[in-house]
């Protein structure tokens, strides 16, 4: 049992990775990218084509693919999105939704159907024996504590830097943030281009820790999604402790019964909607 | 009367398909300070939004200077030296008093203005500075967003109803504070509902009655009844 | 009004002739209409819901693929007439929306969206657990074994042309009612409608109730003339997908959008189907230019350039701008800051 929850722990990092751009886009912008858990798929398709093409180590790929998704996420919100923003959720929603159903479907005709990994050289198979018969994998735990490294740094630029300011103040009153002389189009630009820099990390982990799949994109939408209210809107570290929470379920699941794993991370996340709408750590901002 | 700073000429001003300002003729001299007089609704709070660029109006109904500033964006006239104290204080619930102040002066403009002068004038924001926001009363969340205001070091100060909601004591306390600011030469604008507040802290009047001004005079000449007559409409 | 009794005679004729169909016309076309008018209904209830209702969702599959269950489940298991078990199978649906909903209407905005796809996850995961029906590999409709495939074909024609013209005439004349303008109230402002005594909380339960009974009954349908039923057709987020499309495309908020929407569907998926996932991905990019560009779609171009509005719900528009004359103060701020 006790090697169940570490195994659900080290998915809950994976599992950070995804959320914290989903619980910083809607935090700062109310915006929610459907197309989210499609992106992670995309950067670890690219990941894998790159790889394919020039023997590249793994880690170097983080440091390209990391700042073009910088990049691009600045342009996607100045050009695309901020066009969409205002009281109504509904363009957004239905351009992310639009381009999650063409992402997949691209996918599918450039990579075919067939699941995909990106190879490690092993690292995936090393194992670090905790003593006993506890062995965990080296990869998750990379992937855990750069998980907690994003996490730390994202709530730390929050509360200490001007950025983390200007975040704060077009999230708490946008008009009010223009009179003081923020751009906010460029604020929440910055916003998605952090959002997208996390995806990309997290889909380049995803592709080294096990597959990816043209239409895998939903499901880590839906982690996603269900770690950021198991959380809790309040912090980051909120968002982190959440995806602990529905990795282990998750994982507690699968022990019973192979089938019901996913399932029994949803019922966790129904559970929680239900009896703690506000999520189990509901720290408030600041 | 002093060169004209900021010069409105037939300044309209649209709600959608609702004309909320008509003609609105106003003048602003360096280092003046003008009391706005008007019932809810007489387009006061408008007229404010349209000279910090949160309503979009014409570019040339609008002068800072010389320079056709109407509808630019806000962050631009900011930077510009026109800075507001938004009616309801609207300071940022998420952050501490200090980080609200800084948010003020991310426009940096040079000048007197910084966290120690705005401690200076309001003492007790120094006590609390690491305090959340919402935690202050009325009165001191009031301070904090003139201070806010004060620290992007604006030549203009439009201060949108300022004693909305505060008890005498309090009003008469920030009121207080007003010479201090106007001592080095800044021009303010007060916007009020309280005819006595707003006669007895400026040079000039202007009142606005369903989004037109009624009337304009120096403040110490206007008598009550031309005042009332311009307020209420009888 | 001598336009309006002109407008209703043609209307009638219409469903006259079409319900004549299967008399004249081959069985392909009565097939395809049927699949056709699934995709209708489904989009004239997600256009309920955030055209009218302002709920975006992504989860009306759960409804769809339950409306299939359920008809296949009683038909099969408990020997009711499929017909008749589209809808019952729509009630059984709904009134598994109703703690649903619950659920939903604690999240906002987008986040009420991708909670919609959670449970509609959680309901297909459900299913195909279910060995009852086939778990995860899905079963067949037996329950039409020796009626012959003549009369199986024709009565479901026209069971899906009285879904037809079920859906506009009862969408049209619930925006025509009270109950519609509320609706339309609380779409322009929550706050306002809230404040002139519309229970906004009852209404949104309302619309939410009702289309997922339309989306089950379009379940219902398309499974019955399908006859065979699987967790992943189902619920797939495709029947979303397509709904979004169809309403993005034909134009959001007004009756006439799913019309539209549908035809153009129906002619792109006609003649590009072949093309695989390219077709899917031009619907998806046509949707989105839409968005970006012409957010009424094709009946708000039409009523732009042409002129052409074929059904008066103006009270719609009516009902909007008096809504925005009086200029509250505090709201000139939120209006005007609202696009960077």
């Amino acid at each position: 049992m006790i090697e169940t929850v570490i195994h659900g722990i080290l998915l809950g990092g994976l599992y950070s990775l995804f959320a914290l751009g989903l619980s910083l886009m809607f935090g700062v912008m109310r915006l929610t990218n459907i197309a989210h858990g499609d992106q992670i798929v995309i950067s670890g398709f690219m990941g894998i084509a790159i790889a394919a093409a020039v023997n590249i180590n793994p880690f170097l790929l983080i440091l390209l693919l990391v700042p073009c998704a910088l990049v691009s996420g600045y342009a996607f919100q100045y050009f695309v999105l901020n066009r969409t923003i205002g009281k109504d959720p509904l363009p957004s929603l239905v351009i992310t939704f639009g381009l999650s159903i063409i992402a997949q479907n691209l996918l599918q005709e450039i990579f075919s159907a067939n699941p995909r990994a990106l190879d490690t050289g092993g690292l995936n198979t090393m194992g670090l024996n905790l003593g006993g018969d506890t062995v965990v994998g080296v990869l998750p735990l990379i992937i855990l504590v750069c998980a907690i490294a994003c996490t730390f740094g994202l709530q730390w630029m929050f509360a200490h830097t001007a950025l983390g300011r200007s975040f704060r103040a077009v999230s708490d009153e946008k008009d009010i943030a223009e009179l003081m002389g923020l751009n906010s189009a460029r604020v929440y630009s910055m916003a998605t281009a952090i959002a997208f820099s996390l995806v990309a990390l997290a889909g380049l982990f995803q592709s080294m820790r096990t597959t990816v799949s043209p239409t895998d994109g939903p499901n880590l939408l839906l982690f996603a999604f269900e770690s950021v209210i198991i959380g809790g809107m309040g912090s980051f570290w909120g968002t982190f402790l959440g995806a602990m929470t529905l990795g282990v379920a998750q994982q507690v699941g699968f022990h019973f019964d192979p089938g019901w794993g996913i399932w029994f991370g949803h019922l966790v996340f129904i559970l929680i909607l239900a009896f703690r709408p506000s999520g189990l750590f509901p720290k408030t901002k600041g | 009367m002093s060169t004209a700073l900021v010069e409105v000429s037939n300044l309209n001003a649209f709600y959608g398909d609702a004309q909320v300002l008509f003609d609105v003729n106003f003048r602003l001299g360096e280092g003046e300070t003008i009391g706005i007089l008007g019932a809810n609704g007489a387009g006061k709070s408008t007229f404010m939004k349209s000279l910090t660029g949160l309503v979009k109006v014409d570019t040339n109904s609008i002068r800072l200077r010389g320079e056709a500033i109407g509808g630019n964006a806000a962050g631009e006239i900011v930077r510009k030296g026109i800075a507001m104290v938004p009616e309801g204080r609207r300071l940022f619930p998420s952050m501490s008093v200090e980080e609200n102040l800084l948010m003020g002066g991310f426009a940096k403009r040079k000048g007197k203005w910084n966290l120690q002068e705005i401690y200076k004038l309001f003492p007790i924001l120094k006590e609390k500075r690491n305090q959340p926001s919402t935690s202050l009363s009325g009165g001191q969340q009031q301070q904090v967003a003139i201070g806010r205001a004060l620290m992007s070091n604006p030549d203009i100060l439009l201060c949108d109803e300022i004693s909305l909601g505060l008890a005498p004591v309090v009003i008469k306390d920030i009121y207080d504070s007003l010479p201090s600011i106007t001592a080095d030469g800044m021009t303010v604008v007060v916007v009020e509902q309280d005819v006595n507040l707003a006669q007895r802290c400026s040079q000039r009047l202007y009142c606005f009655q369903e989004g037109r001004v009624a009337l304009e005079g120096k403040s110490s000449e206007l008598s009550r009844d031309q005042i009332s007559e311009a307020y209420f409409g009888i | 009004m001598t336009r309006n009794i002109v407008a209703a005679v043609v209307a009638v004729g219409l469903v006259i002739l079409a319900a004549s169909l299967p008399f004249w016309g081959e069985a392909y076309w009565m097939h395809e209409f049927v699949m056709v008018s699934c995709f209708f209904v489904f989009a004239m209830m997600w256009n309920l819901m955030a055209g009218y209702g302002g709920m975006v969702s992504v989860g009306q599959q759960a409804w769809f693929g339950l409306g299939g269950y359920f008809m296949l489940a009683l038909a099969n298991l408990g020997g009711v007439n499929p017909f008749v078990a589209i809808v019952l199978g729509a009630v059984l649906s709904t009134l598994i929306a109703l703690p649903m909903s619950k659920l939903a209407f604690r999240l906002q905005g987008g986040y009420f969206a991708i909670g919609t796809w959670v449970m509609a996850e959680v309901v297909r995961l459900t299913v195909a657990n279910i060995s009852i029906v086939g778990g995860g590999s899905g079963t067949s409709l037996t329950a039409f074994r020796g009626v012959s495939r003549a009369l199986r074909e024709n009565v479901t024609y026209w069971v899906a042309l009285v879904a037809v013209v079920a859906t506009i005439v009862l969408v049209y004349l619930f925006l025509r009612s009270k109950q519609g303008l509320a609706l339309q109230a609380i779409r322009d402002s929550e706050v306002a409608a809230e404040s002139q005594g519309i229970n906004v909380a009852r209404m949104k339960l309302a619309v939410y109730l009702v289309s997922a009974f339309g989306c089950a009954i379009a379940g219902g349908l398309y499974f019955v003339s399908n006859l065979r039923i699987s967790p992943d057709a189902a619920f797939s987020v495709n029947w979303t997908a397509f709904g979004i499309f169809i309403v993005m495309i034909g134009g959001i908020g007004r009756i006439e959008g799913p019309v539209i929407g549908t035809l153009v569907f129906w002619l792109v998926s006609h003649y590009f189907s072949d093309y695989g996932t390219w077709y899917l991905i031009g619907l998806g990019a046509l949707a989105i230019m839409m968005t970006l560009y012409a957010r009424q779609g094709i009946t708000g171009l039409l009523d732009r350039f042409l002129g052409v509005d074929l059904f008066p719900t103006r009270r719609v528009f009516v009902a909007r701008k008096v809504e925005a004359k009086p200029a509250p103060a505090a709201r000139v701020y939120n209006e005007t800051a609202g696009v960077a």
